[in-house]
C-alpha cells in the first residue's frame, strides 16, 4: 500500500531535505508549524461559514430575544430598539396558538418516531432475512420516495388526499366508507403519512447497511444454539445495530421538530392547519407576517432548546441502557 | 448473505410467504404514489378530476409537458436552471469544503479540537428554521436579500458533512500514506490535493449527494429570502402555483407535470452514483 502510493506521491520538494534531519528538536518543530498551517488552510473556509451562517444567526437569534422595537409616542418618531428582558419569552410561553403548536408536534413526533424506526428497522430485518424475491427491486422501490423532493411528496400527497382528484378517496367511496384526510383527527396522521412515506425507504437502507456488517458468526452461533429466525433477528441482530438505531431516531426527532413544509403546503388546502400549526410555523408567521422578530426570536430558541434538550435526552438514555446491559 | 446461514436460518413456508407479502405490501406503498404522479401528469385537467387514471382516451403527456415550458413566459424553465445551479454547484463546493475540514479533523492534532467538533456536531442539531430570521437580517444588511446569494451562500454550511468527512478520513486514508509522503518530503497540502482527495473520492460522492438531496428539497430559506420569482428554485415555484390553482385550476396539470419532471434530477443521481453512496451509508451508520 505504502510503496504504491509512495511512487504517486509528486515528490514536490527533495526527497533528502527533510529525511535525514526528520529526528531533530527544530525540524520537527517546523513539521509540526507545516501541520498546523495545513490544518487551518483545510478548516478555514468551513468554520468561515460557521461563524457566518451559523454561529452569528444563533446569537442574533438570543440578543433578538431580549429586545423590541418601541415606537414611542402613538407610533411617531423613530423606531427604538429597547431591551425588554424576558417580555417575548413571556408573550411566547403564554401563547395558546405557540402552545397548540408544540402540542401539535409533541403528537405528530409521538406518533411519528415510533413507526418510522420499528417499521424501518422492521423491514430491514425482513430484507436481510434472506428469504425476500426480488430483494434488490424491493430496496430500490422503498428507496425511491427519497428521490422525491419533501414539498412534492406533499404535492402528491396532497392530491391523493383531495376528493375529486384521489383515487384513494374513490377507491373507499366504493364501499361506502367516506373519509377526509385532512379533517380535525386525521389531518396529523395525514401529516404522519407523508413523512414516513418519504423517508422509510432511506432510513431502512441505513439499518440494511448496519445489519449487513454485522459478523456472520455472530448469526450463525445463534442459530446453532436453536434460536429461530425470529428470535435471532431481534435478540441477535437488532442489539448489534443499536448505534445506527440512536443515530435514526436522533436525526428523525430533530428533524420532525423543525415541520414545515408538509402542513404549510397542505395549509392551503385544509382550513384545519393554521399559519401556526407547528412551531417553525409560528416563528415564520411571527417574523415575516407579523414583523414581530422579538416574538419570532423567542419562539426560535425555545425551539432550540427543546430540540437540544430531547436530543440530549435520547443520547443519554440510550448510554445508559447500554451501561445496564453491559452491567447484566 | 452466506449459503451456510441461509439454509439454516430458512423459517417456514408460512413464515417466507408472510415476509414476502409484507415487503411486497410496504413496496406497493412506496411506488404506488409515483406511479399516480406518472399517471395523473398524462392527464387533462377534465379526466384528473374524474379520478379515471388508466383509460389512455385523454392522454395529453405532451400537451401538458408544453403548457409546463409555456406557462407564464416559461418561468419553469428559469426555475429548473436555478435549482440545479444552486444545487449542483453548492453542493459540489459544499462537499470540498466538509471533507477538507473533516480530513483535516482527523489527521491533525491541536488545542481544543475535540470542543471543536463537539460545536460541529452541536450545529447538526439546529433547526434551519431557528436561523431564517437572522439570516434574512444579516442578509438585509448586506443588500442580499432577494439575491441569488442570499439562497446559495447558507446551503453551502454542511456539518453533518465534516462528520462524514471525518469518518471517511479515519477509513479511506491510511496514516502510514501521509508519513510517506512526508519522508518524501511533500508538502501537506499537496498531498492532500494529489494523494488523500482521490482516495476520499467515495466519501466525497457521498457528502455531495446528501448535500444535493437536502439543497433540492430546500424550500424554507429560499421562501424566506425571494420575493423575485425569477430566482424561485422549482421546489419555490411549484408551491406557489399550486397556491393559485384553488383559485385558477389551469394550474392543476403544470403542478403535477412539474412535480414529476422535479424528480428526475435526483432520481439519477442516485442512479449514477449508487457504487458510492452505498459505501457511503454504511460508513456513516456504522462507526
Amino acid at each position: 500500500m505504502t510503496t504504491t502510493i509512495r511512487t504517486r506521491v509528486p515528490a514536490g520538494a527533495s526527497p533528502a531535505a527533510a529525511a535525514p534531519s526528520a529526528s531533530g528538536p527544530r525540524a520537527r518543530r517546523a513539521a509540526r508549524r507545516r501541520q498546523l498551517t495545513a490544518a487551518g488552510v483545510l478548516m478555514t473556509p468551513f468554520f468561515v461559514l460557521l461563524v457566518t451562517v451559523f454561529l452569528i444567526p444563533v446569537g442574533t437569534a438570543v440578543y433578538l430575544s431580549f429586545f423590541s422595537d418601541d415606537q414611542p409616542g402613538l407610533g411617531f418618531g423613530p423606531e427604538r430598539t429597547v431591551f425588554v428582558g424576558l417580555r417575548s419569552y413571556a408573550a411566547v410561553l403564554t401563547d395558546p396558538t405557540f402552545l397548540g403548536g408544540l402540542g401539535t408536534v409533541a403528537l405528530y413526533c409521538l406518533i411519528y418516531i415510533p413507526l418510522m424506526v420499528v417499521g424501518a428497522l422492521a423491514l430491514a430485518l425482513l430484507l436481510d432475512s434472506g428469504v425476500v424475491r426480488l430483494r434488490a427491486f424491493a430496496q430500490l422501490g422503498l428507496f425511491l420516495p427519497h428521490a422525491v423532493p419533501g414539498i412534492i411528496a406533499a404535492l402528491i400527497w396532497l392530491y391523493l388526499y383531495t376528493p375529486g382528484i384521489s383515487p384513494v378517496i374513490e377507491l373507499f367511496a366504493q364501499a361506502d366508507v367516506t373519509i377526509d384526510f385532512l379533517g380535525v383527527h386525521t389531518v396529523v396522521p395525514s401529516i404522519v403519512n407523508i413523512a414516513l412515506w418519504s423517508n422509510l425507504g432511506y432510513n431502512m437502507v441505513v439499518f440494511y447497511a448496519a445489519l449487513q456488517a454485522v459478523p456472520r458468526e455472530v448469526i450463525e452461533a445463534s442459530v446453532v444454539d436453536g434460536a429461530g429466525p425470529v428470535r435471532t433477528a431481534l435478540q441477535v441482530k437488532t442489539p448489534l445495530v443499536r448505534a445506527s438505531i440512536v443515530m435514526v431516531s436522533i436525526f428523525t426527532l430533530i428533524w420532525a421538530l423543525q415541520l414545515f413544509t408538509e402542513p404549510m403546503l397542505l395549509s392551503q388546502s385544509s382550513p384545519m392547519i393554521s399559519s401556526r400549526f407547528s412551531p417553525s410555523m409560528y416563528i415564520y408567521d411571527a417574523a415575516f407576517t407579523r414583523n414581530n422578530y422579538g416574538l419570532a426570536a423567542a419562539a426560535s430558541v425555545v425551539l432550540l432548546v427543546c430540540t437540544i434538550a430531547l436530543s440530549y435526552g435520547v443520547t443519554r438514555f440510550t448510554s445508559r441502557a447500554d451501561v445496564s446491559r453491559e452491567a447484566r | 448473505m452466506s449459503a451456510a446461514d441461509s439454509s439454516l436460518l430458512r423459517p417456514g413456508l408460512l413464515g417466507r410467504a408472510t415476509v414476502n407479502v409484507v415487503v411486497a405490501i410496504s413496496v406497493l406503498y412506496t411506488l404506488l404514489p409515483v406511479l399516480w404522479l406518472v399517471l395523473a401528469s398524462a392527464k387533462t385537467r377534465d379526466a384528473l378530476f374524474s379520478s379515471d387514471l388508466l383509460s389512455l382516451s385523454d392522454f395529453s403527456f405532451a400537451r401538458n409537458l408544453q403548457d409546463l415550458f409555456a406557462m407564464d413566459g416559461g418561468l419553469y424553465g428559469r426555475w429548473y436552471v436555478n435549482s440545479l445551479l444552486y444545487a449542483v454547484v453548492g453542493a459540489a463546493i459544499g462537499a470540498l469544503v466538509s471533507v477538507a475540514c473533516g480530513y483535516a479533523f482527523d489527521k491533525y492534532g491541536f488545542r481544543h479540537k475535540e470542543k471543536l467538533f463537539g460545536l460541529v456536531l452541536a450545529a447538526v442539531m439546529v433547526p434551519q428554521t431557528v436561523l431564517a430570521l437572522p439570516l434574512y437580517l444579516m442578509a438585509s444588511e448586506a443588500g442580499l436579500v432577494n439575491t441569488f446569494w442570499a439562497v446559495f451562500i447558507p446551503v453551502l454550511f454542511n456539518p453533518f458533512g465534516v462528520y462524514l468527512g471525518r469518518i471517511f478520513a479515519r477509513g479511506y486514508v491510511p496514516d502510514e500514506v501521509l508519513e510517506a509522503a512526508r519522508v518524501d518530503g511533500a508538502g501537506e497540502l499537496t498531498t492532500y490535493f494529489r494523494v488523500a482527495l482521490r482516495m476520499l473520492g467515495p466519501g466525497l460522492v457521498t457528502v455531495f449527494l446528501f448535500q444535493l438531496t437536502a439543497i433540492w428539497n430546500n424550500f424554507f430559506l429560499p421562501m424566506v429570502m425571494l420575493s423575485d420569482q425569477d430566482l424561485y428554485p422549482v421546489s419555490l415555484g411549484l408551491y406557489q402555483w399550486n397556491s393559485a390553482a384553488s383559485v385558477s385550476p389551469e394550474y392543476y396539470p403544470v403542478v403535477i407535470m412539474g412535480s414529476l419532471l422535479a424528480v428526475l434530477p435526483l432520481i439519477l443521481a442516485f442512479v449514477l452514483l449508487q457504487r458510492f453512496w452505498r459505501s457511503g451509508l454504511t460508513a456513516g451508520a456504522v462507526k
